[in-house]
């Protein structure tokens, strides 16, 4: 398996994976960043909502909800792959 | 204690001193602004804004004597981008003609402490003094976590003080601190984070500064897995919340109407008594009917709505109203809204003045001017009394599946016709007037906790203390007025007549009845009289007045002990024929899920939209689509047979 998964939308288990990046510079993923998904951090995901969307993810230690518009700005690898 | 180090002698300035509470969203910042203040807020606006401005004074006991607390909302960064954010920034910065404070209390939780330093890097980038009330430290222990206060200390230069708020651990510690903010000075650690100038910095130094420390990050919070996995699951999910809404509409029926029976006697022996000790004047009758009957009818529903926000309160308090909001993102993102709109929404079903003002955190114009126009419909407690009277008159207590009566359906039912009306409606928004891309959402789910009693109760006790208080105003006031209008003109008693046939009489000629039968074309394709014609114009003041209409008309009808709901669908003693028929009585349910009569609602539009366009704009949309609603229930309810 490759290293890279495109982005944390792709998802689906409850793998540990690191953020590479936010794409987009607009005060929207400013606003990502500042949350916390900056390059580095672990990111895991958790369980979608009933209806498919959105999607919870574990990030520094809290559970965030992100709509899969949002977590496709979230690129991510594989932790210590 | 530590030695902290003082970079430059300060010595304290004038008195009285302003601190400012900073944090995230839930990161208990509200739990302890209450602690260190003790429950005094004195709430007000900001200048220009409409951002709500909590501020109290520090307690005496702490030590110190003219020390002001400014509650700010909750921000992730001081990058604002709602207007409650900019508000945050404004304060922190020395807007609105005022003083920067002279310190900053940065909240941090201590089980996600990583995502709180940030902030305090920023705060510590404006120069202010800061220090660090560390709350949830009863958690991170709980989940076998750990942090070294007095390292962390050692290594930011500014105090840390362990908090649990709802408890009051270290509240006595924070309260001494904030009382001299001139000792706060940032050691090398902090002012190398103040430097940061991007979240990756500022995120990277909350690594660095925390590995120096000993600390052990919590472990993930094992109960709420567990409960989301059941509570989130598609299908169990849904219907656990299904039934649990369906099982708190009927309780409100079969729980809260001892209670209200009991209230309900009260009132109507207080007006007996009055009637009957006192001599029998005008006033008397103003004071038996119009106050002690009008006001009283609204009183009685204190039961219910203290068991409504008992559960509103113990589902936010308990961490699954987030969960909620996370589960019906999809059907917001459907109708175009983010989740920060659902939560404005939620709160709507308290009251839509709270609902409203609670926009203010939606960082898209069009996102938040859409929800404002769309509260009003969502189910708020001034429509409780009205449903209940209507629904115990004339729906059946038939039993339908084990304790669920048709009376708890309809009502389940009432408050899903007003989510509904307010998705489709704020849908239509979106596509037409107020199209608009939508913004990133991301919505915190904390853990799972067991509220406080104590602190549930306190709530509902202000809600409580809410509800009688509009019932002593607003209530009370259109009370009085519809009692002069109901019994003007005078005429003189007919000694033939009974005392219930000369009242009858005074009812039919007066004001109020001329004015009610104006109204007439208006309502008769639902078959309303000008008995309720009046009731709806008068509940324009404010719903429940409804409900205060139909007592007074009702105040002499009847036998003794006949409740207002008997005597409305005429199925009573005395004779009187029923006031509605079933059918438009359904029509006239439904024309209060829809219709818009509340002045402080409009009034809060008003303030929130700044103008008299959108309160007049939802007056007219509301009250168009709930005639048509109900004439449309009062059709299909005759040709059904009701």
């Amino acid at each position: 398996m490759d290293r890279t998964l495109a982005d944390v939308a792709d998802a689906s288990d409850g793998r540990l994976l690191e953020i590479a990046g936010v794409t987009g510079t607009g005060a929207d993923s400013r606003r990502l960043r500042e949350i916390g998904f900056c390059a580095g951090a672990p990111v895991r995901f958790i369980r979608r909502a009933p209806l498919g969307d959105p999607a919870m993810y574990e990030l520094r230690g809290a559970l965030l909800s992100l709509r899969r518009s949002e977590a496709k700005r979230i690129r991510v690898h594989r932790a210590g792959a | 204690m530590t030695t902290l180090v003082r970079l430059r002698p300060t010595t304290p300035p004038r008195r009285p001193g302003r601190i400012a509470i900073l944090g995230a969203p839930n990161s208990g910042k509200t739990t302890l602004f209450n602690a260190l203040t003790g429950h005094r807020a004195k709430a007000g606006n900001y200048p220009g804004v409409t951002v709500d401005r909590r501020e109290g004074d520090l307690q005496r006991r702490f030590g110190a004597d003219d020390v002001r607390l400014v509650d700010l909302p909750g921000v992730y960064s001081l990058e604002p981008q709602s207007e409650d954010e900019t508000v945050a920034v404004r304060v922190l910065e020395g807007g609105f003609g005022e003083a920067p404070p002279d310190g900053v209390v940065v909240v941090v939780d201590a089980t996600t402490i990583e995502r709180g330093l940030p902030l305090l890097a920023e705060a510590a980038g404006l120069g202010l003094p800061v220090c660090v009330a560390l709350t949830m430290i009863d958690e991170l222990k709980a989940r076998h976590g750990q942090i070294d206060t007095e390292e962390l200390q050692q290594e930011l230069g500014v105090p840390v003080v362990g908090v649990v708020g709802n408890r009051g651990l270290g509240i006595d510690d924070l309260g001494a601190l904030v009382s001299s903010p001139w000792d706060w000075t940032p050691g090398p650690g902090l002012l190398h984070g103040a430097e940061a100038r991007t979240p990756e910095d500022r995120f990277g130094w909350a690594r660095d500064v925390l590995g120096a420390c000993r600390r052990q990050a919590p472990e993930p919070n094992r109960w709420t897995r567990r409960l989301d996995r059941f509570l989130l699951h598609p299908a169990i999910g849904s219907a656990v919340f299904l039934a649990f809404v369906a099982f708190f509409f009927q309780a409100i029926f079969t729980w809260a109407t001892p209670a209200m029976d009991f209230l309900s006697g009260l009132m109507d022996g207080l007006a007996d008594q009055i009637l009957a000790t006192l001599p029998d004047t005008a006033f008397t009758r103003l004071l038996a009917d119009g106050v002690i009957r009008g006001v009283g009818a609204v009183i009685v529903f204190l039961p219910q709505i203290v068991l409504l926000f008992t559960v509103i309160l113990f589902l936010e308090a308990c961490g699954y109203m987030a969960r909620a909001a996370f589960v019906v993102d999809r059907v917001m993102g459907w109708v175009g809204l983010e989740g920060r709109c659902f939560i404005a929404l939620l709160s709507s079903y308290a009251c839509a003045v709270p609902g409203i003002m609670a926009t203010r955190t939606i960082p898209s114009p069009r996102d938040r001017l859409t929800t404002i126009l769309v509260a009003p419909f969502a189910t708020c407690s001034a429509r409780l009394p009205v449903y209940i009277l209507l629904i115990a008159a004339f729906i059946p207590a038939d039993p339908v599946l084990g304790p669920f009566t048709w009376q708890g359906l309809t009502l389940t039912g009432l408050y899903f016709l007003g989510t509904g009306a307010a998705l489709l409606s704020a849908a239509v928004f979106k596509r037409g007037l107020l199209r608009g891309a939508t913004l990133p959402f991301y919505l915190e789910l904390p853990p799972y906790r067991l509220p406080r009693p104590s602190d549930i109760a306190l709530g509902v006790w202000d809600r409580a203390k809410l509800f009688l208080r509009r019932a002593g105003t607003i209530i009370l006031a259109a009370s009085v007025v519809l009692w002069f209008l109901l019994n003007l003109p005078r005429r003189p008693a007919d000694p033939q007549l009974s005392v219930t046939e000369n009242q009858r009489a005074v009812l039919e000629g007066s004001y109020a009845a001329s004015a009610g039968r104006l109204l007439e074309p208006v309502f008769a394709p639902m078959d309303f009289d000008w008995r309720i014609n009046v009731g709806l114009v008068a509940s324009q003041a404010a719903r429940e007045v409804m409900v205060a209409t139909l007592a007074q008309i009702y105040a002499h009808e009847g036998e003794d002990g006949e409740g207002l709901g008997v005597l409305l669908a005429g199925s009573g003693e005395g004779g009187a024929p029923p006031l509605l028929s079933r059918a438009s009585a359904l029509a006239l349910l439904v024309y209060f899920a829809f219709a818009m009569q509340c002045m402080s609602t409009l009034a809060v539009i008003r303030r929130e939209t700044g103008g008299w366009r959108w309160p007049v704009f939802t007056f007219a949309y509301m009250n168009g689509l709930a005639w048509l609603s109900a004439w449309l229930t009062f059709v299909l309810a005759s040709a059904a047979g009701a």
